[in-house]
């Protein structure tokens, strides 16, 4: 075999485990969706939606741990979602130059890369004994917000920046004020990319556990949270808890709980592509 | 009109500012409680000594066991994920066709959206049995399941990261090493990969920072036995999986115990502020090396 025949194979060789590894982490999700349906979708009836917590696994349902799942993403929504945008809108459009705006800048990825867990520790010191809040929805809704405003942040400027220059000249020149130029044009023109970017966060802290847990999120919680003064769980702890027992039943409990908490996660993110989508092909400048 | 200008930019700097806030209250929460822990417990003792037993009678304080089940867990994700990783940017970049691409490329950012409590599930319910069936040693909970599974988690982390960083290299470099008459492959390895290495190496860098941090795969798979191992067939503990251990527990606050968790959480955050930095601080010294 001559020199380039070889590395012709090697080449094709490559290509080969290329495929192969390019499918292999989908295969590993597909068994592993296949697996949970299999184990959990028998479980899945009313009783389970509508059911308080139990003890005996056969009685038990997950009622307390979606409402607050739901809860907490209205709540971290209405939280992280000004907030963020805000923190966006300064970054893009107002903040100049300088060693603050670099220091800013340099702070927020740094926040984008602080483990969730260490979120919890924040919230269990300044919200839980310092405010004297207790573990409750309001507290964790906070914790989650602080978690990914890094995330909304940096998604509403990469929106703003997509806005080209033109739209904001035209905007000063028939005698806008800066703001006026932010609210009526900069927010509309890129408020679908904004809206993708929150939705995605949101995502994320649905499937958050580690921080809620360390804030005293409970695991056993008999009641449907009332107010955001009321203690909750949230379905991933209610997973956490049921896969820590040894009994086979939870772990089927688990998996049911799992498959709405994947379609909630689905969806969500099924929303931001749509709108990514929509928002590419409304709008050409 | 005026003045309602300025308040609008003044609330808008405000909440830019939270950011900064934010940062200093995690310092803050972390120091002031770690400080009254290191007050009772040297630090000395906290880094030399070889035993973590803080909720038992006879208390050691030694971090290196949670260190340990950290370095471990996280070792074997990189160990999964680079590998796979890279081969999926390369193969994206040099061989795939640009319509495959464009399917793919969501399709594995699909395993980065999964909440991690389910993976645990799956390390748990699924990869250690399989594992079990052709490694007789292997504990129920283990540091191998939870790690491959984590590497699984990461994969799209490297594979999108390296592969902006690949296709970010100029053409002209690959133009070059294919008129010498190179296959795909060795432009691949011999141009391609060293150009965009610093991209490479920031992804890495940043999926480790994501592992070590990574909490409810360990915490459900990899067990609660702080142990100084690097054998990945037994339990151990890592720092996040402690933190959720004592969470989960009724420690009363201010006790010593309760402060474990801040001493462990400062040891986490230490490390990944010092991940995160480094990357920062190479992608910054390496950005402009084509333009």
């Amino acid at each position: 075999m001559t020199n380039s025949e070889k590395n012709r194979l090697k080449d094709k060789a490559f290509q080969v485990f290329g495929i192969f590894c390019t499918f292999i982490g989908l295969v590993v999700l597909a068994i592993f969706l296949i697996d949970i349906v299999i184990e959990g979708v028998g479980r899945i009836d009313w009783d389970f939606m509508t059911s308080l917590p139990s003890r005996r696994a056969a009685r038990a349902g997950i009622l307390t741990a979606w409402a607050g799942t739901l809860w907490i993403l209205v709540l971290s929504a209405l939280i992280a979602f000004p907030l963020g945008i805000a923190a966006g809108i300064y970054l893009e459009e107002y903040a100049k130059k300088t060693k603050l705006s670099d220091f800013l800048e340099i702070n927020i990825a740094n926040l984008a890369g602080v483990p969730s867990i260490i979120y919890g520790l924040l919230g269990l010191e300044l919200f839980v004994r310092f405010m004297h809040l207790g573990p409750v929805l309001l507290v964790g809704a906070l914790t989650l917000s602080l978690l990914i405003l890094p995330i909304v942040i940096v998604t509403t400027r990469e929106a703003i920046k997509a806005v080209p220059r033109t739209i904001r000249d035209g905007s000063f020149a028939l005698g806008a004020s800066k703001w006026q130029t932010v609210w009526n044009q900069v927010l509309p023109a890129s408020f679908g990319g904004i809206l993708t970017g929150v939705i995605l966060a949101l995502s994320r802290a649905v499937g958050e556990a580690a921080p809620l847990i360390v804030i005293g999120a409970l695991a056993y919680v008999p009641f449907v949270p009332k107010s955001p003064m009321d203690e909750f769980t949230v379905l991933p702890i209610q997973i956490f808890n049921w896969t820590s027992r040894p009994q086979a039943a939870f772990l089927t409990n688990a998996a049911a709980a799992i498959i709405v908490l994947l379609l909630i996660t689905f969806l969500l993110n099924g929303i931001a592509v749509y709108l990514r989508h929509r928002q590419q092909k409304k709008i050409k400048w | 009109m005026r003045v309602q200008e300025k308040i609008i930019e003044g609330l808008l700097w405000l909440s830019a500012a939270i950011t900064i806030l934010v940062t200093a209250s995690i310092i803050w929460v972390l120091l002031s409680e770690s400080i009254q822990f290191f007050s009772e417990v040297s630090i000395v003792r906290f880094l030399t000594e070889k035993e973590w037993t803080p909720l038992f009678a006879d208390k050691k304080f030694g971090i290196m066991p949670l260190v340990a089940g950290t370095f471990l867990t996280t070792a074997i994700a990189i160990a999964v994920a680079l590998p796979i990783g890279l081969t999926i940017a390369i193969y994206l970049n040099e061989y795939a066709h640009a319509r495959f691409k464009t399917i793919i490329k969501p399709l594995l950012e699909v395993l980065a959206t999964i909440p991690t409590v389910v993976y645990g599930f799956f390390a748990l319910t699924v990869v250690t049995p399989f594992l079990q069936s052709f490694i007789p040693g292997l504990a129920g909970f283990n540091a191998l399941s939870a790690g491959i599974v984590m590497g699984v988690m990461i994969i799209p982390m490297i594979s999108s990261l390296s592969e902006d960083a690949i296709s970010a290299v100029p053409r002209s470099l690959r133009e070059a090493a294919y008129g010498m008459g190179s296959t795909r492959l060795q432009t691949a390895f011999g141009v391609m990969v060293p150009a965009a290495s610093s991209g490479i190496l920031v992804s890495v860098i940043l999926a480790i920072s994501r592992a070590v941090g990574e909490t409810m795969i360990v915490a459900i798979a990899a067990g609660q036995q702080p142990r100084l191992t690097l054998n990945p067939l037994v339990p151990i503990e890592t720092i996040t999986t402690y933190i959720v251990q004592v969470s989960m527990g009724d420690v009363p606050h201010g006790s010593l115990e309760y402060r474990t968790i801040f001493a462990a959480g400062m040891t986490l955050f230490v490390f990944t502020f010092l991940l995160n930095n480094l990357s920062f601080w190479i992608k910054k010294k390496y950005q402009e090396k084509y333009d």
